[in-house]
């Protein structure tokens, strides 16, 4: 077969590949390590001279598969990656998307590919990714001692299926192409065949229309290779080509299914901003407060939210905390992950200090505020002495520990007569402003609700009218 | 100056940007999901790469990807997805690719739940993947950590080629605190001498972790652990609180060392001395600074952590069990309370005459 490829066209080797393979080395360092008649030599040849014509070589990037072209980068004069069992084209995902102009090289075998690389096969192939893949079927394991392939033909024999494989034990030979033409991104599908000098003369024009689909950025671009592996096989040089031409090609149909290259429109991807400026325009670092100062007079406050999810627990605690924030204390919010959680109820706990804050949550809060029966019960006994509860009054009636200070708040009512309902949760926090009882001021207040409904001022406004309805109640009826 | 009250997820975002981060490739999982959320948005907005992969698996490897190509890329998971990730991280040490992974913890083993735990610490710490190789390991404990470790994360995995483990949890993850936003933004240069970028400058450069040679294999492992105790000599990050006088040290990180040094503050309130030793690099462990501690003074030394005492072992080993070692720990998802660390504290001085 090699006689055969040198009286066809090629005398040298490529440029883009090594004259001598010094990354190799050993006794025969013009030679590679690949065995008498396997495909592998033969293809590398193909993509080095299509990497020749189209003028690509310092732009490619060769990734190397586990298998026998794992050492695929003794041989090739361009950027080389070698990559875990099966993840080359995720590998490849990663290096194309961070480099635009590379053009990326993914080289599988079919364990590789088709096996345990079968999900980042199809799912690079579904994105569309801008790569090169060229899938070497030769129906075994060669690396690891000739075990059965997903592409193993029915029949065949290998050391894991002595005695030839059979759909009952082992299903069916899996036809990448033909899945691979199911998917809508990819350009260029074709199966292609080294087999005798006709195929190969096919096989070139096919591998450089893939190269020259990377080299326009047009996508992504799939070539199966029916090889032979005469070792693991154990055929001889024409052994290896019948069994190509005869028993592979009947099972896997050598053929282009798919060339939308004329079609396809390149994409180029924009180069990453990396400046200061815009990360801070992204987060409108001008907009935010001013660092907490230390300020020892100011004792740790711990307050605990709790209601059904939807009730607004997590954002009346995220109020709080911005109002803190915006008070120049040092806050903290952290949402629980309480078993009772799945009952449907969430809960949060609001630190406010003048110091750096320890744990973040509020094991004996000095303020409570339940929006739903089971949390009061829940929480209420763990509340500080002198503590506050604050409930909402459709919970009715509960019984409370003696030693704290505990109010029944109709703010689902006066959201009502705000406007909205879903603000009960901002009556609550209007009536926590007027008891004073988190020492923060009513402008950092409506400064937490500014920050907390960021610059959608509908919102705002309804909240701040809220606001102020449930500290009119508080002053009417509790101070 | 910036400040703003967000979530330790986003931070995490924040800290990469700044950091010169400009690709990020990750899959969904609680209560680590939010870093990704946070990708999605904020990438694209700078032009800067963001695909949500396949799997963790393949997260990983277009990590792999990326990193081979010299660029600052991250990815973020929690416990069952770390543990799938482990493949990665061994071939990223050795292939010397540096990167970023947040691990945001929760409980285990197995499914387990999205509470927070600190029981990752061992395949994290320890290495997880197969050979001889360590990820250099940073545990922050508060939001503006999240944002500032991830900083230092980048920093430390290109100044050694190697991975670097954000070692964080679902508390704080979740929670929010101010973050004071970084000053400086970094404009990340490829480095050409070893990436592969796809240009003439890089095309003689080769990714791999292959050596079929076993005597060359084994000078590879020689020259990685060298690098490690470069690493151990240089990078060590650690804090003190009130340990100079103190009989009992408690020994913590992440979110358990905050409620240690509320227990601190509340021992000391009692009159007992009690202080803090915060570890910010699990790896480095500060071995030589412990075993200081252990060998100026009779002391008792207790270990605060979300874990069935992984990290305690490590503790013994450096105070090279000159002293004994106690434990505080939680864990399934629940946090550990100041009041079970000052129990233990009382229990220690019930025994211990000092």
């Amino acid at each position: 077969m090699v006689q055969e490829i040198e009286n066809m066209r090629v005398y040298k080797r490529p440029e883009s590949m090594h004259e001598v393979f010094e990354r190799k080395g050993g006794a025969a360092p013009t030679a590679t390590h690949y065995c008498p008649g396997c495909g592998h030599g033969v293809l590398h040849k193909l993509i080095g001279e299509a990497v020749d014509e189209l003028g690509i070589q310092d732009r490619c990037v060769l990734i190397s598969p586990v298998g026998c072209a794992v050492f695929a980068y003794y041989y090739f004069d361009f950027g080389n990656v070698q990559v875990a069992h099966g993840r080359a084209p995720a590998c490849a995902t990663g290096i194309s998307r961070a480099r635009d102009d590379a053009i990326v090289i993914s080289y599988q075998g079919d364990g590789d590919l088709a096996s345990i690389g079968l999900n980042e096969t199809l799912q690079a192939a579904n994105r569309g990714e801008k790569i090169a893949v060229f899938f070497v079927n030769n129906t075994v394991y060669g690396m690891t001692g000739g075990q059965m392939a997903p592409t193993t033909l029915i029949g065949e024999k290998t050391i894991t299926c002595i005695n030839g494989r059979t759909a009952e034990q082992a299903g069916y030979p899996l036809h990448m192409c033909e899945i691979i033409n199911t998917l809508k991104a990819p350009v260029f599908i074709e199966r292609i065949s080294l087999s005798d000098s006709r195929h190969i003369k096919q096989a070139r024009k096919a591998v450089k229309k893939a190269l020259e689909i990377q080299r326009d950025k047009k996508g992504y671009a799939f070539i199966e290779v029916l090889a032979a592996c005469p070792n693991n096989l154990k055929q001889d040089a024409q052994g290896a080509a019948d069994y190509i031409n005869e028993k592979m090609a009947k099972e896997y149909p050598v053929k282009n299914f798919r060339d939308e290259s004329e079609n396809a429109i390149s994409v180029t991807r924009p180069k990453s901003d990396m400046s200061v400026e815009k990360l801070n325009e992204i987060f409108n670092t001008s907009d935010g407060t001013s660092e907490a100062v230390i300020d020892k007079d100011y004792k740790e406050l711990q307050i605990k939210i709790a209601g059904f999810g939807g009730q607004g627990v997590l954002s009346l605690g995220i109020m709080i905390a911005k109002s803190g924030s915006a008070a120049g204390r040092f806050t903290s919010w952290y949402p629980s992950y309480g078993p009772e959680q799945r009952g449907g109820t969430a809960n949060c706990s609001v630190i406010v200090s003048g110091d750096k804050i320890g744990s973040p949550i509020a094991y004996n809060p000095d303020i409570l505020v339940c929006l739903n029966k089971p949390s009061l019960e829940k929480f209420a006994k763990d509340v500080k002495e002198g503590g506050v509860i604050l409930y909402d009054s459709t919970i009715g009636d509960v019984n409370l520990p003696k030693n704290v200070k505990a109010y029944s708040i109709p703010a689902v009512e006066i959201a009502i007569e705000g406007g909205t309902q879903k603000a009960a949760n901002t009556a609550m926090l209007g009536v926590i402003m007027k008891l004073g009882i988190t020492r923060l001021s009513e402008k950092d207040f409506e400064d937490g609700i500014e920050s907390g409904f960021a610059g959608k001022q509908k919102l705002i406004d309804i909240n701040k009218k809220i606001l102020k309805m449930g500290a009119d109640w508080a002053e009417k009826n509790l101070l | 100056m910036s400040v703003q009250l967000i979530k330790g997820n986003t931070a995490v975002i924040v800290g990469a940007l700044y950091a010169g981060c400009d690709c990020y490739f990750g899959y969904p999982i609680t209560p680590a999901s939010e870093i990704l959320h946070e990708a999605s948005k904020y990438f694209p907005m700078a032009n800067r790469k963001f695909v949500q992969a396949e799997s963790e698996e393949a997260a990983i490897n277009m990590v792999y990807g990326a990193a081979a190509a010299g660029h600052r890329v991250l990815t973020a998971s929690s416990g069952p997805g770390i543990s799938l990730k482990q493949e990665g991280f061994s071939y990223m040490a050795g292939a010397q690719l540096p990167c970023v992974i947040a691990n945001i913890q929760r409980a285990g083993p197995g499914l387990g739940n999205i509470g927070p735990e600190q029981a990752d610490y061992n395949q994290v710490v320890k290495g997880g993947g197969h050979g001889n190789y360590k990820n250099i390991v940073l545990a922050p404990n508060s939001v503006q950590e999240m944002c500032d470790l991830t900083i230092k994360a980048f920093d430390l995995a290109f100044k050694y080629r190697n991975p670097a483990v954000l070692l964080s949890d679902g508390v704080l993850g979740q929670m929010m605190e101010p973050l004071k936003f970084p000053e400086k933004a970094i404009e990340h240069k490829v480095d050409t001498s070893w990436a592969v970028a796809g240009n003439a400058e890089t095309k003689k450069n080769l990714v791999t972790s292959i050596f079929l040679n076993f005597e060359q294999q084994e000078l590879f492992n020689v020259k990685l652990l060298e690098k490690y105790e470069k690493i151990c000599e240089n990078e060590v990050i650690y804090e003190e609180y009130l340990t100079e006088d103190a009989d009992i040290i408690l020994v913590s990180y992440g979110i358990s060392s905050r409620i240690s040094k509320s227990a601190v503050e509340a021992a000391r309130e009692k009159g007992y001395k009690v202080g803090l030793f915060r570890l910010i690099t699990l790896y480095p462990f500060p071995k030589k600074e412990l075993l200081k501690l252990a060998t100026e003074k009779n002391r008792v030394f207790v270990a605060v952590e979300m874990s069935a005492g992984q990290m305690r072992d490590d503790l013994a080993l450096a105070i090279e069990c000159k002293r004994p070692v106690e434990l505080v720990a939680r864990y399934g998802g629940n946090i550990i309370e100041m009041d079970a660390i000052l129990k233990k504290i009382e229990e220690i001085y019930e025994k211990v005459d000092f």
